[in-house]
């Protein structure tokens, strides 16, 4: 029971076919994963290209129906829609370029039934908190890769969720500046207590922000086994130096060398 | 190009279009055209006549409500057609097809449908506009990035909050191109319209002026539609432009 009332998200037997069009085989995607998300807690998964991480994203989000199996979050199983209390932030620069940094941030929460003063007041605090307070009248094309992302944070921050799922949000920064929006996302998981889910191709992001880091398999995704880093919660991009880091990194290669080759022998074969 | 670049791009263009005139008007000579003075002077002589104003009043009536007809039409046909994907792959090359046709032979089945009055020029206007603001409203919308639209569905958004609040403003700049163009084709087919089977409008003085060789007026209307063109024109590409930037 104690268990059962940590347990945030849930995943049993979850699989994703997906049908082939115009003649073409299906495509097993993904699965069967059987995995549990502790309430709080930062999970990273790690894979190599194409295994399926995205995909395992989406059906978290409610953004894509599950083939077989069942994911349940806060106990209530998500089928293939968006449920209350979970956002989403995605590789892409997703910030509205017709609306200012301010707008887009309040976009969300202005979909709801929240007064325009809560509003007022939560997009202020996740400006402050995001570093973005002098850019609020600034529209997206005026910003830098890094900040519109920052942009697109804020964005989910303000709705307050309680899941958060990460879809590679720093694949398209430099290595300084990932570092430092891993130091910010610390800082802000801390703060919100959200349980966070992040999907990266980065073994060293994974390494450094993560609890727990899965390794998924070449296509079809399965996880094959769950790293614990053993990280206190209060951590910095400093843990990087240390030599717990490299070992977890190691460790993690080692796993993903014979799938990464894999996945290329499959891309190579489909080509 | 910045802004000041522009503007003395633009001023350079018409001075030079100003002297070409002046240069034909030299060789042509009375017979066929008037200089670019005399242009101006009759223009505003005939600015001056209460007679004028009608004709030019109801040209821009019929004008305005054909521009008003064009663009809503063409938005629903394009937002309806480039967010049904089937219906716009079966429906898209029929537009185009009826693009491709001079309007000038539906015009007869118009004036039957629609009287001498002004409604058949609105609906010449709006056929000579809606395609356009059409076929660019579906490219529009089939090229908003669909990142934008997995951002609605996370937010919640409903089907309505998503098409006016995602789908329109992303697909607005490619929109307004098409709503540049239709501008332009509208007021051709207006006054196209006035010029076959009318009795006011400067279409009809056009016609007139060209039965009874009079190089003043029709030097006179021309000026006045390519000075009004060419404003709205520049106007709405400032616009377009500035939508562009922000992508």
């Amino acid at each position: 029971m104690s268990n059962e009332r940590h347990v945030h998200v849930s995943l049993r037997g979850v699989t994703k076919i997906f049908r082939g069009a115009g003649g073409t085989p299906p495509v097993h995607a993904l699965g069967p994963i059987d995995l549990d998300l502790r309430r709080g807690e930062f999970f990273a998964v790690v894979g190599p290209s194409g295994c399926g991480k995205s995909t395992l994203l989406e059906v978290l989000a409610g953004l894509s129906e599950v083939t077989e199996g069942e994911v349940r979050f806060e106990g209530k199983p998500i089928h293939g829609e968006i449920m209350d209390g979970v956002g989403v932030v995605f590789q892409e620069d997703a910030c509205f370029p017709w609306m200012n940094i301010y707008d887009n941030i309040a976009f969300g929460l202005r979909q709801t039934s929240i007064t325009a003063t809560e509003i007022e007041g939560r997009v202020k605090r996740a400006l402050s908190m995001m570093g973005l307070t002098p850019f609020a009248q600034s529209y997206p094309a005026q910003l830098s890769g890094g900040m519109r992302q920052r942009v697109c944070i804020a964005r989910t921050l303000v709705l307050q969720p309680r899941l958060i799922l990460l879809d590679e949000p720093f694949g398209a920064l430099d290595q300084q500046t990932r570092l430092l929006m891993g130091e910010e996302l610390l800082r802000l998981w801390r703060e919100t207590g959200a349980t966070i889910f992040l999907i990266t191709h980065a073994l060293d992001e994974a390494a450094m922000l993560a609890d727990r880091i899965g390794v998924m398999s070449a296509r079809p995704g399965r996880l094959l086994e769950i790293v614990e880093t053993g990280w206190a919660r209060d951590r910095d991009s400093r843990i990087v130096e240390t030599d717990e880091f490299g070992r977890i990194t190691a460790r993690l290669w080692q796993w993903l060398r014979g799938e990464s080759m894999k996945s290329i022998d499959q891309s190579s074969t489909a080509a | 190009m910045n802004g000041t670049g522009r503007w003395q791009g633009t001023l350079i263009l018409i001075v030079a279009l100003i002297v070409l005139w002046q240069i034909l008007y030299w060789i042509v000579g009375d017979i066929a055209l008037r200089s670019p003075w005399q242009t101006l002077s009759f223009t505003v002589k005939l600015l001056q006549k209460p007679s004028f104003w009608p004709h030019l009043i109801e040209t821009g009536k019929a004008f305005a409500a054909a521009l008003f007809f064009a663009v809503a039409l063409g938005l629903a046909i394009g937002m309806t057609l480039g967010l049904k994907r089937i219906a716009g792959d079966v429906f898209e090359p029929m537009l185009v097809a009826l693009y491709s046709i001079p309007k000038v032979t539906l015009y007869p089945i118009l004036l039957l449908t629609f009287g001498l009055g002004i409604s058949a020029k609105i609906a010449f206007g709006a056929l000579h506009g809606f395609i356009p603001v059409s076929l660019f409203t579906i490219n529009a919308v089939r090229n908003v990035r669909p990142i934008f639209l997995k951002t609605g569905r996370v937010l919640r958004l409903n089907r309505f909050t998503m098409i006016t609040r995602i789908v329109f403003p992303a697909a607005m700049p490619e929109i307004f191109s098409g709503l540049r163009i239709g501008f332009s084709l509208t007021m051709i087919g207006t006054v196209l319209g006035e010029m076959f089977a009318s009795q006011k409008g400067l279409g009809y003085l056009l016609m007139n002026a060209i039965g009874l060789h009079n190089v003043d007026i029709i030097m006179a209307i021309t000026f006045m539609l390519v000075v009004f063109a060419a404003s709205m024109s520049g106007l709405l590409l400032a616009i377009d432009r500035r939508l562009h930037r922000r992508v």
